[in-house]
């Protein structure tokens, strides 16, 4: 087996070479929904320099495959105050592991300057009955739960924070 | 579907890494959560040519004229950790120009921006795996982690395979640069072995006469379990 080779940071310049493929906007068929948050540090500060990225299933629960019209995949930057927006169409379920089935989700990958290597999390849909059975949210200590499911606000929106730091630190997953 | 390997212990960085200033209030303090590969993770993003018609694989061509600098070729292969070639995947790289300066509006390092190189380039790797591209060797840059810091000359490095498990940024160095013992970014990797591969080689055998000094870095992709993900 060959050693796999070792992460960096991204540093504070990654839009010059990663700007090119931003998609804010993840157009197909289905509901759609805005998803808007911020990255805040240990001091509760704004991370303005934070890259993240999404990769989820179509409304039927499928993933994207090549050719496939609707891409799957979410990419945006956090502006000075720390914040993202992402607009998609809501996920279906899909197949987890021993028969299981996962409750509407996104993958998500940040990136920043300071990370070393990328973390990855996920976020779920409040209101899902379907998240009480969700086999990885059930693997999130009950306390914390709440940091993987975006709130739903007034303007019908999303929102979801991401949390470096702090009593309420967003869960950041192993894969 | 099988789901990928775990990184073996040393072989990535730590989160926490006090050397590098800025890890101190970016990094998670909680454990992170092992979860199983379902689905999610075992799939991934897919680019095509199309995506890239508004860039090339030639970084020396996407100004008005002739950028400064000593022109370079940088080639590899990108493979799995049992050697087979990742075919068909982004690679998406950015550096800065010759004089060590990056074409971006918060770096106000006291070098001269050239015009000439936006600094970002992007491609497909082959059947093979193989990925190449033409640029110019970027200038070493102060930054201001500790009194006299430098970053050794170095390529960023974007990267997805065929999964979301095995997406990597990284960084390619060059060989023997006096800066690499001192950088704490270089040196985040616990394991010398893992650190020293991310440093390219000289390659005779991609040089061009009288045109481009020829340097190959080589990316190794996390590769699947032997055995199935249990669905």
């Amino acid at each position: 087996m060959l050693p796999a080779t070792t992460s960096q940071t991204v540093g504070p310049y990654f839009d010059i070479g990663l700007n090119l493929l931003l998609i804010s906007d993840l157009a197909g068929p289905g509901e759609r929904f805005t998803l808007e948050g911020r990255v805040l540090d240990a001091n509760r500060q704004p991370i303005p320099d934070a890259l993240i990225e999404t990769w989820q299933a179509d409304a039927t629960g499928n993933f994207p495959r090549e050719g496939d019209t609707f891409r799957g995949f979410g990419r945006v930057a956090t502006d000075p105050n720390g914040t993202f927006r992402l607009t998609s169409i809501k996920p279906g379920p899909v197949a987890g592991p021993h028969g299981t089935m996962q409750a509407p989700h996104l993958e998500v990958s940040i990136f920043m300057r300071g990370l070393l290597i990328r973390l990855t999390t996920r976020v779920y849909f409040p209101d899902e009955p379907a998240n009480a059975t969700d086999p990885i949210l059930n693997l999130v200590p009950v306390a914390r739960r709440g940091t993987v499911i975006a709130n739903k606000t007034e303007s019908g929106a999303f929102h979801w924070d991401v949390l470096m730091q702090g009593d309420d630190e967003t869960v950041f997953f192993d894969i | 579907m099988n789901a990928y390997r775990r990184y073996q212990t040393g072989s990535q960085p730590s989160h926490n890494h006090p050397p590098y200033v800025s890890t101190k209030e970016r990094h998670p303090t909680q454990p992170l959560i092992v979860i199983p590969h379902t689905l999610s993770e075992t799939t991934g993003p897919q680019f095509t040519l199309d995506d890239l018609r508004n860039s090339s694989a030639d970084l020396t061509k996407h100004g008005a004229g002739e950028p400064l600098g000593e022109r370079i070729v940088v080639s590899g292969r990108v493979i799995d950790q049992d050697g087979h070639p990742v075919r068909r995947t982004l690679v998406e790289v950015w550096q800065a120009n010759a004089a060590g300066r990056y074409l971006h509006k918060i770096d106000q390092h006291n070098a001269p921006i050239d015009p000439n190189f936006p600094g970002s380039g992007h491609m497909l790797t082959d059947d093979d795996g193989r990925y190449r591209f033409v640029t110019i060797k970027p200038g070493a840059y102060p930054w201001r982690n500790h009194h006299n810091a430098w970053r050794p000359q170095h390529i960023h490095f974007s990267l997805f395979g065929p999964a979301f498990a095995t997406r990597i940024v990284t960084q390619m160095y060059f060989p023997g640069d006096p800066l690499l013992p001192f950088d704490p970014i270089y040196n985040c990797t616990a394991d010398e072995e893992a650190r020293k591969r991310l440093i390219s080689s000289f390659d005779w055998e991609t040089t061009i006469p009288d045109e481009a000094l020829g340097y190959r870095f080589e990316i190794i992709l996390r590769g699947r379990n032997a055995t199935p993900v249990e669905e």
